[in-house]
């Protein structure tokens, strides 16, 4: 029997989420023997023309050109499966969805009429049909390893939909928000990670985003009665995952003054 | 056979990190055009860094890098740091050189073994060389492995760490977690030295030029995390006069903008550099290792760069064992930053080369304005320039394989396109 073929994609980001392929250095070998590598142009020069069975996408869709190249993608694969917060929201480089992409461009470049870009960075499901997100800022490359060992059986991958709180109350990390007043994106942030941040003594940052159904509100209205102002809890939910719509909306709740 | 005419491409450049396309023309065997075409999309960084919070950078541009996100932590802390006049104890900065060492180790045998070792010994990748050289790869993925788990005790995670702020750490580590690394690291260095001594086997291309070097140099240390800006022809600057020195301009093919020193023209960053100024402060292990592999004091030709890659990832592992060895636990992991309305720059050197940031912070705490600089596109004009110098006497050489050794002239620098806008597809057009 032909090996399934796994193609993995680039667009905007910063090659992390991808890199967590790489970083399964028990395991790599070992998937190398029972899927075909056929596109994966960060670690290898051959390349195997498609339908793939698995693609793995990384980053978002900023440039008119990517923005055709992922229906290509979506055409040459069966399943297609989004890997990172850039890939799932849009990533960091949506903050120019609340800003101006031109004046961006000045700032950064001399030129920036050379500079092709859309004003808007969004995630890959705007675009095209996607049959499985990975969230994270990065991805946690055992719940990548979940993904494609759950497709190579042809079951379901086990990837949790809770919270950050449940995996630290698990991991029997003391809470920060009630033993230090420390502001934790916990209560509202997708599980994936292990609660990380917690167990290091600083809150959640949220780089998972948004769980199923969150209550930013409550939480904000927590943190911000133990002396955080509208202006810093608007830009608490503008960073990596700033597009993923219940980070957006409590953003610009906070930024309204609603 | 005549070359009247000819034109070589690569529309996407593989094994190397991030998205770009190499481009040479030639007319009548002289080389009219190279450029290094960089397409990643521009992710703006400079620009929404304004308004944040200046607690933010190391965790906002290690999002510049999945592969060297530690570099982007420790320079934008230096640069902050030295905003705010905050000095760093002594036992803090040695624990951020100890996760520093991780990132080398991690980043450098992912470069020697993944992306570069298969061009010297033909294959298309590591996985394909595996096949071949099964104990190698995986001796090549063990030690990138014992990079990360040095970086996943101290950082919290290997990508994207999340125990680095302003002022140190948010939790330091306690003696006796470090002690099972030690124990992992003492194996590393062991593969390291294997590492050296099957990469200075391989068969180097005679190509030899006359560099100017650019590194960090410290009195006391090889540096990594602190120092003054050196060259091999008088550079000698603090981090604060980087601007006055190195220009960057804008070309229409890149999304990264194109470093060089003033007056002086292109430089390179990297190995090679810190080798070339500081290799008197390597380890006794590395500095016999690298003579052992036929290393004079300075290598000017950068594909032996992945023997010095091999000799600094050996020095990382010693250097990590030692700091394991006199780890103190910093009474507090991070010293108070209270805000003030200042400016300042930060340099490190990133597994490439030399990272510089700079911040203007108001007196609330929020980022006026930032630059960043990486490694790569420090690198770009010079990759530009030994693709000109090495393509011109190999033109007798078919278009597959004067192309795959242009790859492998590129990946010399172990480019990370991806910072580098924040790289490559080859293309030879012979006229």
């Amino acid at each position: 029997m032909a090996k399934p073929k796994l193609a993995v994609w680039k667009f905007a980001s910063c090659d992390g989420c991808q890199l967590s392929l790489l970083d399964m250095e028990d395991e790599l070998l070992a998937i190398a023997g029972r899927v075909e590598i056929a596109h994966f142009i960060e670690a290898s020069r051959a390349v195997v023309r498609g339908p793939y069975d698995v693609s793995l996408v990384e980053g978002s869709i900023t440039t008119p050109g990517d923005a055709e190249r992922i229906r290509e993608v979506r055409d040459s694969s069966e399943v297609l499966v989004t890997i990172g917060a850039c890939a799932t929201s849009g990533g960091i480089q949506a903050l120019r969805n609340f800003g101006d992409v031109e004046e961006f461009a000045r700032m950064v470049y001399a030129k920036p009429e050379y500079i092709a870009t859309l004003d808007r960075s969004t995630a890959i499901a705007d675009h095209v049909a996607v049959d499985l997100e990975l969230r994270g800022c990065p991805i946690d490359r055992r719940q990548l390893l979940e993904v494609i060992t759950a497709l190579l059986a042809g079951r379901r991958p086990n990837i949790p939909t809770v919270s950050v709180c449940q995996e630290c109350k698990r991991r029997g990390t003391p809470c920060v928000m009630v033993t230090k007043g420390e502001p934790c994106l916990g209560p509202v942030t997708h599980a994936g990670c292990g609660a990380i941040c917690p167990a290091y003594g600083r809150g959640c940052y949220g780089c998972f985003g948004p769980m199923e159904t969150p209550n930013t509100e409550s939480l904000t209205r927590w943190v911000g009665e133990r002396g955080m102002g509208r202006r810093e809890l608007k830009l608490v939910f503008r960073t990596f995952n700033a597009n993923a719509p219940a980070f957006r909306e409590e953003s610009e709740r906070q930024e309204s003054g609603r | 056979m005549t070359h009247s005419s000819r034109a070589l491409s690569v529309a996407a450049l593989a094994r190397v990190e991030g998205e770009g396309a190499m481009f040479v023309r030639t007319r009548d065997g002289v080389v009219e055009e190279v450029r290094l075409d960089i397409y990643e999309p521009p992710r703006f960084f400079e620009a929404f860094l304004r308004g944040r919070r200046y607690t933010e950078p190391p965790d906002i541009t290690a999002r510049i890098c999945g592969i060297c996100p530690v570099a982007y932590q420790m320079s934008a802390c230096q640069a902050i740091e030295r905003a705010l006049g905050v000095e760093i104890p002594e036992p803090i900065q040695l624990l951020r050189r100890l996760l520093y060492c991780g990132e080398w180790i991690e980043s450098h045998a992912l470069h020697i073994y993944l992306l570069h070792a298969p061009d010297f010994l033909g294959y298309e990748s590591a996985i394909e060389m595996a096949k071949d050289h099964g104990p190698i790869v995986e001796r090549g993925l063990q030690l990138k492995k014992s990079g990360n788990e040095i970086l996943e005790l101290i950082g919290g995670r290997a990508i994207h760490p999340i125990n680095v702020k302003i002022g140190g750490f948010f939790r330091a580590p306690t003696r006796a977690e470090l002690r099972p690394l030690a124990e992992r690291l003492a194996w590393a260095r062991d593969a390291a030295l294997e590492t050296v001594r099957w990469v200075a086997g391989f068969e180097f291309p005679d190509f030899e030029q006359d560099y100017e070097f650019v590194a960090m140099r410290h009195p006391e240390e090889y540096a990594i995390a602190r120092g003054r800006i050196v060259s091999n022809r008088g550079l000698d600057i603090d981090v604060a006069e980087f601007e006055e020195h190195v220009v960057e301009t804008q070309v229409p093919h890149s999304t990264a903008l194109h470093a060089r020193l003033v007056e002086r023209g292109t430089y390179m960053a990297g190995p090679l550099a810190r080798y070339a100024l500081n290799g008197e402060q390597l380890s006794p292990l590395a500095r016999e290792a690298a003579a052992e592999a036929g290393l004079e004091a300075v290598c000017r030709n950068p594909f032996r760069s992945i023997v010095v890659r091999a000799v600094e990832t050996l020095y990382a592992c010693d250097e990590a064992l030692r700091l394991i060895e006199g780890y103190d636990e910093p009474d507090r992991p991070s010293v108070d930053a209270p805000p003030r309305a200042s400016v300042g720059h930060g340099c490190t050197e990133a597994p490439r080369g030399i990272l510089y940031h700079r911040y203007a912070i108001d007196e609330e705490g929020l980022i006026a304005e930032a630059r960043i600089t990486p490694p790569t596109s420090q690198n770009q004009a010079q990759i530009e320039d030994d693709l000109r110098r090495f393509v011109e006497p190999r033109l007798d050489l078919p278009d597959d394989e004067l192309t795959r050794r242009c790859e492998q002239a590129i990946r010399n620098y172990d480019p990370c396109i991806s910072c580098a806008t924040h790289f490559l597809d080859l293309k030879v057009v012979r006229a």
